[in-house]
């Protein structure tokens, strides 16, 4: 009994991971209606990022987050502003595949830069702690950290949308891009921030996911699609659902891991499946596709 | 009143095709005149151009941007290695039954999958690729994640020697592709390929016309998944070993294609042919700069779509007025009756 309320918690903390991997993906969809292919490999570049800037400025990775962010933060911004704006008229093919394109050049990139090996950031005993809660169930610091920030960062973006000037004009362009610029919001550079902001929480994202797991330059496409997969559960458009949706992923993952270590993410792609036939619009839907 | 007809073919179509005859011939006689090296490389030029074929097929005329094609590759190499290895079936048997199978199973897939839309219909199939990838990983008649070799006794039904064998498989790779490229051709000029152009064009007003679009894409759908599944028994009897990242392996066997069809023309017939030569041109030309030709695949591909939605052929005939496989019909002036026509109103 014990044994499966621990399996649980585990599920419930790794999907908070999940969720953190898929709030970039989810702003992308709910702002500009943009599937990005490349999130999973913006996540790796990004764990790069803060791999280099741990090695030159000898911080810690938490520490380092004071460098990173803003970097990806920028980073997004230009990205959109330069790149994918102009994928957004034209129908389903072009961001589809310049984002496609986006992908093979970081992974082929980085392979080149870098080399195939692993890497993974450090931040001391934190890594390998654990609180031992009544009844012999020990859980991690850090995984218990990474599911509070994935908590609190949703928490954020819901102020954000719903409590500021900024979040209105947001919804503004989710709802009807063209009749809010009418009203003289500029499209494009909210695209732009949309993005910004999205870069910032996979760059958050990926420094928690390199302290936890090695990391390599093909190491994208997976985080893709379980970022993707815990979108679609949790419902298109809702913030909250996409946690949600990571949790439920994280739970299947760990159930299937207790079964039998190599049915782990095989049980989360089979949740996935199920979830799509039960409900092909996701548990919360909010926007329309 | 002028006189317009209706005509299909061009001048340089006809000049095309036979062309097109010829060089076909040469292909064929290829083991007389190039050597092994020669062979592989136009064996998998041949191969690739009909994975091409099929995901333009897919993508540029029913919309089904699938990212997840792999995954009958992979379905038709294992059903061929386990039809071979394990059930003795004879290698030609194994591969006529891998098409069908990964058709087969490439029904329920549609079910699920056609519930996403777009984008999300693409990475959905990558899923459903994936999942095929890690099953085949667990099941342990297929070799369980270290995969399956083709023993040599199952090799030397293709023939005894190494030489015949090699020459028996290019001819077999040419004929596939020049087989699935026929089949696309006239899948495009029938009506089926009308009602295909329709959807491409918009999903909503042809299915008020009376084009089932459902029936349409699936059709489509398990068309291409039986051709996919039957080049990747070809692929694989060629390797000689499979493991589930090769069978499944979406830079492979996806990524390479749509770059192909992408750079050559989504949505034309001739796109395919000019992207499968611009890839392999790439490859052999930074062949010694590791991944390097992939990168600067993509920075093309993304020029492209930003640039070029019509990808090269498009530019070519934009500029030129050139249609060497004429799929649509078009109005032709009748250039004498238009001069009769201009001399009696001047008589007038």
């Amino acid at each position: 009994m014990m044994d499966w309320v621990n399996i649980l918690v585990q599920g419930c903390l790794l999907g908070g991971l999940y969720g953190l991997f898929a709030i970039g993906l989810s702003l992308s969809f709910g702002i500009m209606r943009l599937v990005n292919i490349a999130h999973g490999d913006l996540i790796v570049l990004s764990a790069y990022v803060a791999m280099i800037v741990v090695e030159f400025t000898g911080l810690d990775p938490i520490t380092g987050l004071l460098v990173i962010l803003p970097t990806m933060f920028l980073f997004g911004y230009a990205l959109q502003r330069g790149l994918l704006n102009f994928t957004l008229e034209g129908g389903l093919l072009p961001p589809l595949l310049v984002t496609f394109g986006i992908s093979v050049i970081i992974q082929n990139g980085l392979l080149l830069s870098f080399g195939a090996y692993t890497h993974r950031l450090k931040l001391g005993a934190i890594e390998t702690q654990s609180i031992v809660f009544p009844g012999d169930m020990s859980v991690g610091v850090f995984p218990l950290i990474t599911f509070g920030v994935a908590v609190l960062s949703i928490g954020g973006l819901q102020l954000l949308f719903y409590k500021t000037a900024l979040g209105r004009a947001f919804r503004a362009v989710s709802d009807d891009a063209d009749t809010a610029e009418l009203l003289g919001i500029n499209k494009r550079h909210l695209f732009a921030l949309a993005m910004a902001i999205a870069m910032a929480f996979t760059a958050l994202a990926a420094v928690l996911f390199a302290i936890r797991t090695n990391f390599d330059p093909a190491a994208g496409p997976i985080r893709l699609i379980l970022a993707f997969e815990a979108v679609i559960i949790g419902g298109l458009g809702n913030i909250w659902g996409t946690l949600i949706g990571g949790i439920v992923l994280g739970l299947a993952q760990a159930v299937g891991a207790a079964l039998s270590p190599t049915w782990q993410i095989l049980a989360g792609h089979l949740a996935f499946i199920v979830i799509l036939i039960i409900r092909p619009s996701g548990l919360f839907p909010r926007t329309r596709d | 009143m002028s006189q317009v007809q209706i005509e299909r073919g061009t001048r340089a179509s006809r000049i095309f095709s036979m062309a097109a005859v010829i060089a076909l011939l040469g292909l064929v006689a290829l083991p007389w005149w190039g050597g092994p090296g020669d062979m592989r490389l136009a064996a998998e030029m041949a191969y690739y151009l009909a994975l091409a074929m099929l995901w333009n097929l897919l993508a540029g005329y029913a919309g089904l941007v699938s990212v997840g094609q792999q995954a009958f590759i992979g379905l038709g190499a294992y059903a061929f290695f386990y039809l071979t290895s394990s059930l003795g079936v004879h290698v030609y048997g194994a591969m006529a039954l891998a098409g069908p199978f990964a058709g087969l199973i490439s029904i329920p897939v549609a079910f699920v999958v056609f519930r996403l839309r777009g984008h999300y219909f693409a990475i959905g199939t990558w899923v459903v690729a994936e999942i095929f990838a890690l099953g085949a990983s667990l099941i342990e008649e297929l070799g369980a994640g270290s995969g399956m070799s083709l023993t040599p006794a199952i090799v030397r039904q293709v023939s005894s020697s190494r030489d015949g064998r090699e020459t028996l498989e290019y001819w077999m790779s040419l004929g596939i592709c020049t087989i699935i490229f026929a089949v696309v051709y006239i899948i495009l000029r029938s009506r089926q390929g009308l009602a295909l152009t329709a959807i491409r064009d918009s999903e909503p007003a042809s299915g008020s016309l009376g084009v089932n679009v459902f029936r349409t894409k699936l059709f489509i759908y398990v068309a291409t998944a039986t051709c996919t599944g039957l080049v990747g028994s070809l692929i694989f009897l060629q390797k000689l070993r499979l493991s589930p990242e090769a069978g499944f392996s979406v830079n492979d066997w996806t990524v390479v294609v749509i770059f192909m069809v992408v750079v050559g023309g989504i949505g034309t017939i001739e796109g395919p042919i000019i992207g499968m030569l611009i890839y392999i041109l790439l490859r052999e030309l930074f062949a010694d700069f590791g991944s390097l030709y992939l990168i600067l695949m993509g920075v093309i591909a993304v020029a492209i779509m930003l640039k070029a939605p019509g990808g090269v052929w498009g530019l070519i005939s934009e500029r030129y007025n050139l249609h060497l496989f004429p799929i649509s019909r078009r109005l032709m002036r009748d250039e004498t009756a238009a001069a009769r026509d201009k001399s009696e109103a001047s008589d007038k």
